[in-house]
């Protein structure tokens, strides 16, 4: 079947079978920082955002997201220019070996752009689904913070 | 020994190299860059905790289209090994090969699909017909070395390949045990003797990126291995090894990988990859799902520890004697060292006068243990800190005291220390840094730790507890790290290293190692790393070693590349070589005059007395300096609901001189959190039949950002005359400490002694029920 979506700003059509998670044909079409943890959806390392939502790629049928918009990190920022987030997690230490990374970066987006000014409980609370083993976390709900503040100004 | 230096590069927070490329999701994992025409891995496990293989009919499931091959020990050759990735000939038993004809835990290897995509792999698992005879099963590590048992290991060719107990006819694994003094004599001098015992659990790392490897043949003959590991030259020699072929014939690199902590000092998964794609000719790619990782890759050692130590009633200790008995699941694999480990990274902390250890590590039919972080310190040291605390209010000392009047000081040794080694005897050293005074002061002020304690109302009541820790530094006179390091026409520099950044960042500090003693900025030094064909020897990433020992070759290698662009600029500048330091990318005499390193490298490459400036060294060590912690705890628990909740965590460590210390704080801080799950709800579940029941994220809970307490790390700094600029080891240290801290902690709270870890509501509830 063919999948008509819209990710990262450009349209595209995808071929996919009829129950074929969306993780797995994201990262066949190169899409690869979405990355497979558990294929359970319980460890948030493949979660985009669909029309700006924190999703799990592995939760959704390919053909769940026509017609959506879709976001991976890839159109977050780039070396040359890194989001604010971006940025805030290089320097503030949050990232370790990586692999949670674009999960927790999209999640953290989603929530900084319904909500600029997040507590630190909020925090907590939006990144709750992804899952790191390296970290700790401290750094990272630090970096989170750290970029809301300065987007704000 | 503190020694204050300033360094430039050295000590200071520098974003780690590879961040930026990992936060803009770069294709930089295993499974990122897949090649056409790769074939998919799927494993069929054995649904039986031991049987013997009687029959495997394959056809159905090799004529099943997309279906290329299938392996099994009907078809590979049989070679036997230990998968743990260790330096040679390992300490640990030669009790497994490819594939046996015998299984002997839920989850064990019977055959590989390698198939045109993951579905088709796992289509084909199904219509393998296997026929068993189940045997009966090992299931409680207590009762392994029973008379009667069932023998786990009965294959003829099972064996240890250096001189140690290896009695697989009683299940026996690994036996280490040693003694100082006499025992009687110290327990008849104390006042008190407390003989207690304590449990802890089946764990699993989770890295959350699983072991995933991909096998290339390439056209030479030879086979390519891109793998998610820590140990890249233990790899290439056990898979040359499993396959029976020459070291030569493989090339293992090491990408960007996600997270190890132990789990990946295993070569779990290469051997498949490597068969596979030699007997298909195409690149094969195989990664463990969620529950393969729980169920069929490595575990934290369950053990049982028993301590009984003697006390005066000054405080002062009179004995220990430590006992303990290691489940190492259905392979052998870390069985011996972490046994060794419970003894030789806990015994030396404390001076005690006389001291008897003995470590049994055991089969069973469960999943197999290997290289956890702590490594054996882990489980021991949760014994003997709340064993300690127990001690203390035995004695009516606060436990900071106890702690205070008995810890090795500077200077002084341990018998532990020659006693005890990997597997065998070990390395006699003495205590040159150590900090722990200053960790216990520092981190109990940060928590108040005079000021507020037992306290709560109605059903909350709040405690607090702490503990005291060592590890290591590498493993003296066995582990050995190398650099090269060459100059570029740019004044830039390569950095080529063994040593093994699993994500803590090592490729980062060695960069500033370099960085400092070349005196350029991190920028400037390009580092590859865990490339068998590229890059030097290195053990690999475990035992504490990459700061320390890696870091101490390339701070070598970096002085002599130094030299050389000091006495070409010293031509160059017609100045005497004793007056040009190397300052900011530029080589500057005394009186200020001063060439750039590109000059001297233009001038070295393409100008005159042409050569390239380079310098290779290795390290090896006499000595495994350890780092200290305390770490310090308050709990708050909900009487009526068991539940137990950590309000503030504190770890103050000594890790000499921290490198990089926001990468330090990283280390302990995920240290410490795994560490708190590990101690409040990570544990496996089985059934009767020894299945683990919870092999899932949603059953197996690790802590998220919702369970995050406030953590403190304090890094409190020495200067350790044998590292690189002074340094110690850091990450392995802070797993040890929440086991023991909360326990203690929730005895101060509700007056229970948790001697059972996970301290879950069910057992915390009990246990007040019991009071």
């Amino acid at each position: 079947m063919d999948i008509h979506t819209k990710i990262n700003g450009k349209a595209v059509v995808w071929k996919a079978n009829p129950g074929e998670n969306l993780l797995e044909v994201l990262r066949r079409e190169g899409f690869v920082s979405v990355k497979r943890g558990c294929g359970e959806g319980d460890c948030g390392a493949c979660t985009i955002l669909v029309d700006g939502d924190a999703q799990r790629a592995c939760l959704l049928l390919a053909g769940q997201v026509e017609g959506r918009e879709l976001t991976t990190v890839e159109a977050l920022g780039t070396p040359d220019e890194p989001h604010v987030l971006q940025q805030a997690f290089v320097e503030h230490g949050a990232i370790q070996c990586g692999f949670c990374t674009p999960g927790m970066l999209l999640s953290a987006r989603a929530l900084l752009d319904r909500n600029p000014s997040p507590t630190r409980e909020e925090v907590c609370e939006a990144l709750d689904g992804n899952l790191c083993r390296c970290t700790g976390y401290v750094k990272i709900v630090e970096a989170v913070l750290d970029a809301a503040g300065r987007l704000n100004k | 020994m503190t020694r204050r230096r300033s360094f430039k590069v050295v000590g200071h927070s520098v974003p780690k190299v590879d961040s930026m490329s990992l936060a803009v999701g770069g294709p930089l994992f295993c499974a990122d860059n897949l090649p056409r025409g790769c074939l998919f891995v799927k494993m069929l496990r054995s649904p039986h905790a031991h049987a013997r293989i009687l029959s495997i009919d394959t056809i159905k499931a090799e004529s099943l289209e997309g279906v290329v091959a299938v392996i099994h020990h009907g078809n590979v050759p049989r070679v036997m090994r230990t998968t743990a990735g260790q330096g040679a000939p390992e300490p640990s038993p030669y009790d497994f090969t490819t594939f046996d004809s015998k299984v002997r835990y839920i989850g064990d290897r019977v055959a590989a699909v390698a198939a045109e995509s993951e579905a088709i792999a796992e289509k084909a698992l199904q219509l393998i017909r296997v026929e068993y005879e189940v045997l009966d099963a090992v299931l409680d590590p207590r009762k392994a070395m029973d008379k009667g048992a069932p023998r786990i290991h009965d294959e003829p060719d099972a064996r240890a390949v250096i001189p140690v107990p290896y009695e697989p006819e009683r299940n026996l694994a690994a036996h280490v045990d040693m003694q100082v003094g006499d025992l009687q004599q110290g327990f008849d001098q104390a006042d008190v003797v407390l003989d207690r015992e304590y449990v802890c659990q089946y764990a699993q790392h989770t890295p959350i990126e699983t072991h995933c490897a991909l096998g290339e043949p390439l056209a030479s003959g030879r086979i390519r291995i891109t793998t998610s590991t820590q140990v890249p030259f233990h790899a290439r020699r056990i898979v040359a090894q499993a396959l029976q072929i020459p070291v030569s014939r493989v090339h293992v690199v090491k990408p960007r990988i996600g997270g190890g902590f132990g789990a990946k000092q295993e070569v779990l998964i290469e051997d498949v990859v490597a068969l596979l794609a030699l007997r298909t000719k195409r690149p094969v790619y195989f990664e463990l799902s969620r529950k393969e990782e729980f169920s069929s890759s490595r575990t934290r050692h369950s053990m049982v520890v028993r301590i009984k130590t003697g006390a005066k009633k000054d405080g002062s200790l009179t004995a220990v004697d430590l006992d303990i008995l290691s489940n190492t699941g259905a392979y052998g694999a870390h069985a011996l060292t972490v046994a060794c480990n419970c003894g030789s990274k806990v015994l030396p902390l404390y001076r005690w006068p006389k001291i008897r250890f003995s470590a049994d590590a055991v089969y069973t039919n469960l999943p197999v243990a290997g290289a956890y972080r702590g490594y054996g310190a882990t489980q021991a040291a949760f014994g003997m800190e709340i064993h300690l605390d127990e001690m203390a209010r035995a004695l009516e000392m606060d436990p900071i005291d106890l702690r205070l009047l008995n810890h090795i000081r500077e200077g002084e040794t341990s018998p532990v220390f020659a006693a005890l080694g990997e597997g065998g005897e070990g390395v006699e050293q003495k205590i040159d840094s150590i900090g722990l005074e200053r960790c216990m002061s520092q981190g109990a002020k940060a928590i108040g730790w005079k000021k507020k304690r037992a306290a709560g109302r109605g059903p909350l009541r709040r405690g607090m507890g702490m503990a005291c820790l060592m590890q290591g530094s590498s493993v003296p006179e066995v582990d050995m790290g190398a650099a090269f390091i060459k100059m570029n026409e740019d004044g830039s520099f390569n950095l080529m290293v063994g040593a093994t950044d699993l994500g803590t960042g090592s490729d980062t500090v060695l960069a500033q190692i370099a960085a400092e003693v070349l005196g350029v900025g991190v920028g400037k030094i390009l580092v590859r790393s865990s490339d068998t064909d590229v890059t030097p020897f290195d053990v690999g990433a475990y035992a504490s070693s990459t700061t320390y020992l890696s870091g101490e070759a390339v701070r070598k290698a970096a002085a002599d590349v130094a030299a050389q662009i000091r006495k070409e600029a010293a031509g160059m500048l017609d100045v005497p070589l004793r007056s040009v330091r190397l300052v900011d990318g530029r080589a500057v005499a005394k009186g200020g005059e001063s060439v750039e390193f590109s000059q001297v490298a233009l001038r070295t490459l393409y100008g005159e007395n042409l050569r390239q400036i380079a310098a290779t060294a290795s390290h090896f060590t006499k000595k495994s300096p350890p780092p200290f912690s305390a770490h310090f705890v308050e709990v708050e628990v909900d009487t009526e609901t068991g539940l137990v909740r950590v309000i503030k965590y504190v770890a103050a460590v000594d890790c000499g001189t921290a490198i990089n210390p926001a990468l330090a704080e990283g280390q302990v801080e995920g240290a410490v959190l795994n560490g708190i799950s590990y101690a409040l709800c990570e544990e496996f579940l089985f059934d009767p039949k020894g299945r683990m029941r919870n092999n899932t994220f949603r059953e197996y809970k690790i802590f998220c950002t919702r369970d995050l307490p406030e953590i403190q790390a304090i890094l409190v700094p020495t200067y350790e005359p044998t590292g690189p600029f002074g340094a110690k080891s850091v990450s392995e240290i802070g797993i040890n400490g929440p086991m023991p801290a909360i326990s203690n902690a929730i005895f101060e709270a509700v007056g229970v002694r948790m001697r059972q870890a996970p301290y879950t509501p069910e057992r915390v509830l009990a246990a007040l029920r019991k009071k």
